[in-house]
């Protein structure tokens, strides 16, 4: 009996396919947002609130992950930017397969922002690359301000941490300066934005965030050699 | 809970390096669990087991090497394990310190019969 070593990533065949798509993305420079949280967090209100304060002209489209019904994609389609439902069929998480998939036919030239909204799932989706410049942790008020340290993955990949139903902190037992201590001591300078989509609270530092992070991806994708595939 | 979708990317893993190398028989696969990494190793080794039996590489044992969640103090420069007391160092009480371990999902090695 022989014993081979391998020392490769379980998931190295996701990865692989990730990084096609974020030279893509580059390519093409498509900032692509990872939009990830538990279910009823808010991703898809946040969302319908991004597409309807961007302008008619704005080059940004949406995929959007659930286990099963199209509901998403629906209520997203409205805004009249293209928005593409992936049902899973069961997976609690996307994988960058399913991504290529949906994008195979899109005219990529047009579009300067992906958002990815995945499955809700605080968990799953953490270990899945799927060519996003960024992941994004949307965190609701009334989950509870000890998310972080329970699932410390996603707070630890994720660039942005937002605050999601601010409105809400005078009803439960939020304590917002915890919630940012335990997501630090986790990611410590992880950015943080407090978010009332019901009251729009804290939605203009939002839309700046996307603003900034676009001017960053285009700076840094200047820097990095082209890979010529 | 995406055991199953992990333990099938092992087993398509398993079968690609079988493939490499014609005559001999897999008979047992070695991965590294991190405790970050979102995946239980009871749920894997019951979604494995689910997913090979009957297949052509029939019987493929895993063995998991659960790998615990460990910082690095960039002061003191101590590595520990986290537990429930949190992420500060534990020797000289910096409060950041940085992830040194427990985000594997790897595949450590196979076992083969000629």
């Amino acid at each position: 009996m022989d014993r081979i070593p391998l020392e490769k990533k379980v998931l190295s065949e996701n990865d692989r396919v990730a990084a096609r798509l974020r030279e893509r993305f580059r390519e093409h420079g498509i900032l692509c947002l990872n939009l990830i949280s538990s279910p009823g967090a808010g991703k898809t209100t946040l969302l319908e609130l991004t597409l309807g304060r961007l302008p008619k002209e704005a080059r940004v489209a949406v995929l959007t992950g659930d286990i099963q019904t199209d509901n998403d994609a629906r209520r997203l389609a409205r805004f009249g930017f293209p928005a593409r439902q992936i049902t899973t069929g069961g997976a609690c998480h996307l994988d960058a397969r399913m991504v290529e998939r949906a994008l195979a036919d899109w005219q990529r030239e047009n579009l300067d922002l992906l958002i990815i909204e995945n499955v809700g799932n605080l968990v799953c989706p953490s270990s899945y690359d799927l060519g996003e410049a960024a992941k994004i942790v949307l965190l609701s008020v009334p989950e509870g301000e000890d998310k972080p340290l329970k699932y410390p993955a996603i707070f630890l990949k994720s660039e942005l941490l937002v605050l999601n139903k601010i409105d809400l902190l005078p009803y439960v037992s939020f304590d917002i300066a915890r919630a940012r201590e335990h997501a630090r001591s986790i990611h410590p300078g992880m950015e943080i934005l407090e978010v009332s989509c019901t009251t729009g609270e804290g939605l203009d530092q939002w839309m700046q965030w996307i603003k900034r992070r676009k001017e960053t991806f285009k700076a840094e994708s200047a820097k990095l050699p082209t890979l010529g595939c | 809970m995406h055991e199953l979708s992990i333990a099938s990317a092992i087993l398509e893993a398993v079968r690609k390096e079988a493939e490499k190398r014609p005559g001999v028989r897999v008979s047992r696969v070695g991965v590294r669990i991190g405790a970050l990494s979102g995946v239980e190793p009871e749920a894997l080794s019951f979604g494995f087991s689910a997913l090979v039996q009957g297949t052509d590489l029939d019987p493929l044992a895993l063995e998991i090497e659960a790998v615990p969640w460990r910082q690095r103090c960039p002061q003191c420069e101590l590595t520990f394990d986290v537990k429930d007391e949190g992420l500060a160092c534990p020797r000289c009480a910096r409060p950041e310190t940085l992830l040194a371990g427990g985000d594997e999902l790897d595949l450590a090695y196979l076992e083969v019969e000629e």
